[in-house]
């Protein structure tokens, strides 16, 4: 069997499971920008399905071309996200966690009983326009210009604000600014990575945006780790190919997700990929390996 | 009509407030967002609904130990997930995050027992008696919910305010470090707290369980949900706050779906949240927000 063979058989079997780790990998950094700046936002799910629903009915119902839709899909979300953000991010903490998710669960139903929107039926027949390059650029995009910022002077008013906002406000830094701009950044990419999901599922419903979606885009960020870019990357990948690895468990391999998210909060509270450790793991074999004069 | 559906409210709300309960009462006193809560309430149920059906128990044995089943769980949970973040100093997040994951567990677990489809209690157990009074229509579960709520309800609310205990709690609430130091044996109140709540919990789970008749895995998460909206309605961590809250958006559910649509039940609880964290942050009844900042 040729390679090309091989390929076209992988491809045709786990296409979805690629699309989904790349779109799914956005999703967990949209969650991140939102957690460099010290803000736990759980719209993030909400802002997912905005963006797919503007999306695909552009798609549908317009001749327009798919990066207008994927424009769009952006565009809608971080307006939503400047309207409802200027009072809802004066709220910290779990306050905010709690007021976002009812942000989610309005907009779902709103979704629900919309007529434009199918309703409960949702969305079905979106034209499938989404290529695996769509992904991977955006995906690419996504973290550059994240890399970029996390470089910037806004990437360091993010950390100081995370890390002491009082603080950070007294040394002048513009508090209130600089969480609206990351809790848009956040959900444009949310909407971005919606447009692109609901362009190869050929069809979105309500249910696909609900609290359950949110904790999953959290898990997958945690899981991998907020500290840095790779981490939530990470997470996204292992985490959206687990239930691929756990299908002979059946009925018990969703518990598999839950089990995994309880030892890593335990065992490893920075995520899988934590920079400090991972040196200091191989720092300590440097100290093994070096002869310390003592024989043990 | 409105007389029917303030006993209809009365009855939802009371369980609202029930389940609300337990949640607040760990947010109080351990500072942490349990957000297995839900799914401890559904196991709840299914362990009277099981004791009923497999030893033909009467239904208020089958609750007592329903109650005291739940509550083992949220013992099991607090010493294997709880502690070990609370001796690391966590930060509010992981805790958090990782009772998603213990929701996750306990739902998978219950699905793969018990099947993903609806149980019902055996017929004959619940009580079919019903009393009219001029239009208005109530069943006995009705006024069991009610009661028993209300019973539970009080019987926190005075060891609360009451005992040596209730202030031994109040104290660890306010602050656990000093607490320690005036000789209050944190650690194992932080057990019986979590041991409360998820019994408390698991009450509601049964009353649910008996008012709908029907048991399923996915039954904790929107009461999950409606429970979120309680405590912060309620202000975080305040019992009375969480009681009332409870009966408000058990009241204001039934009104919405009576006299304005079905469609938005869901909504009206997150609607009301939202609203209010915009206007008043610390709820309702919350007193100061920023305490522990």
């Amino acid at each position: 069997m040729g390679f090309m063979e091989w390929w076209d058989g992988f491809w045709a079997t786990y296409n979805t499971v690629v699309f989904s780790i790349g779109v799914n990998a956005m999703l967990a950094l949209s969650i991140y920008v939102t957690l460099s700046c010290g803000l736990l936002s759980l719209a993030n799910a909400a802002f997912m399905g905005i963006g797919a629903y503007a999306a695909a009915l552009i798609s549908m119902n317009t001749g327009l071309p798919f990066p207008v839709a994927l424009a769009v899909g952006g565009a809608l979300p971080a307006l939503v996200a400047l309207i409802i953000g200027i009072p809802t991010l004066r709220l910290s903490g779990v306050y905010l966690a709690m007021a976002t998710l009812g942000f989610g669960e309005v907009v779902r139903v709103v979704v629900l009983n919309m007529d434009i929107t199918g309703g409960p039926m949702g969305l079905n027949g979106i034209p499938p326009t989404t290529e695996w390059w769509h992904i991977v650029l955006l995906l690419g995009v996504t973290l550059y210009i994240l890399a970029r910022i996390r470089r910037s002077k806004i990437g360091r008013a993010f950390e100081a604000i995370k890390e002491d906002e009082i603080a950070a406000r007294l040394m002048g830094v513009n508090v209130a600014g600089y969480k609206l701009l990351a809790f848009v950044i956040g959900a444009t990419i949310a909407g971005v990575a919606g447009a692109l999901n609901a362009h190869y599922t050929f069809t979105i419903g309500p249910g696909n945006y609900a609290f359950e979606n949110a904790v999953d885009i959290l898990t997958m960020a945690v899981f991998g780790g907020t500290s840095n870019l790779i981490g939530p990357t990470i997470g996204a990948t292992l985490l959206t190919l687990l239930p691929e690895v756990l299908r002979h468990f059946k009925d018990f391999r969703l518990a598999a997700n839950g089990i995994i998210l309880v030892l890593v909060i335990l065992y490893l509270p920075k995520g899988i990929w934590d920079p400090r450790r991972i040196r200091n793991i191989f720092s300590k074999t440097d100290k093994k390996t070096q002869p310390t004069g003592k024989v043990s | 009509m409105l007389e029917q559906q303030l006993i209809n409210a009365l009855s939802l709300g009371s369980v609202y407030a029930l389940f609300a309960l337990g949640f607040t009462l760990v947010f109080g006193v351990l500072g942490v967002i349990n957000l297995s809560h839900g799914a401890i309430f559904m196991l709840g149920s299914y362990v009277a609904l099981m004791l009923v059906e497999q030893l033909a128990l009467p239904l208020w044995l089958a609750m007592l130990l329903a109650m005291l089943a739940s509550g083992l769980i949220g013992l099991i949970v607090d010493y294997v997930v709880l502690r070990p973040l609370r001796k690391r100093n966590a930060p509010h997040l992981a805790p958090m995050i990782a009772t998603i994951g213990v929701a996750i567990i306990l739902t998978n677990l219950a699905q793969g027992l018990f099947g993903a489809e609806n149980k019902r209690f055996p017929t004959g157990t619940i009580p079919e008696d019903s009393y009219t009074f001029g239009s208005v229509h109530v069943t006995a579960v009705q006024i069991g919910i009610v009661l028993v709520s209300f019973v539970l309800m009080l019987i926190l609310l005075g060891v609360m305010r009451r005992t040596q205990l209730g202030r031994a709690l109040r104290a660890i609430a306010e602050s656990p470090k000093a607490a320690y130091l005036l000789g209050i044996n944190v650690e194992g109140l932080f057990y019986l707290t979590s041991f409360a709540a998820a019994a408390l919990g698991g009450a509601a789970g049964v009353l649910v369980g008996l008012s709908f008749n029907a048991i399923t895995p996915f039954m904790g998460q929107p009461m999950l949900h409606k429970g979120i909206a309680v405590i912060i309605l309620g202000g975080m961590g305040d019992i009375r706050g969480a009681m009332i809250a409870g009966l408000f958006l058990g009241f204001a559910e039934v009104l919405t779906v009576a006299y304005l649509s079905s469609d938005f039940r869901d909504a009206v609880g997150f609607g009301l949240l939202f609203l209010i964290l915009l206007v008043r942050p610390s709820g309702m009844f919350g007193k100061v927000l920023e305490r522990k900042a």
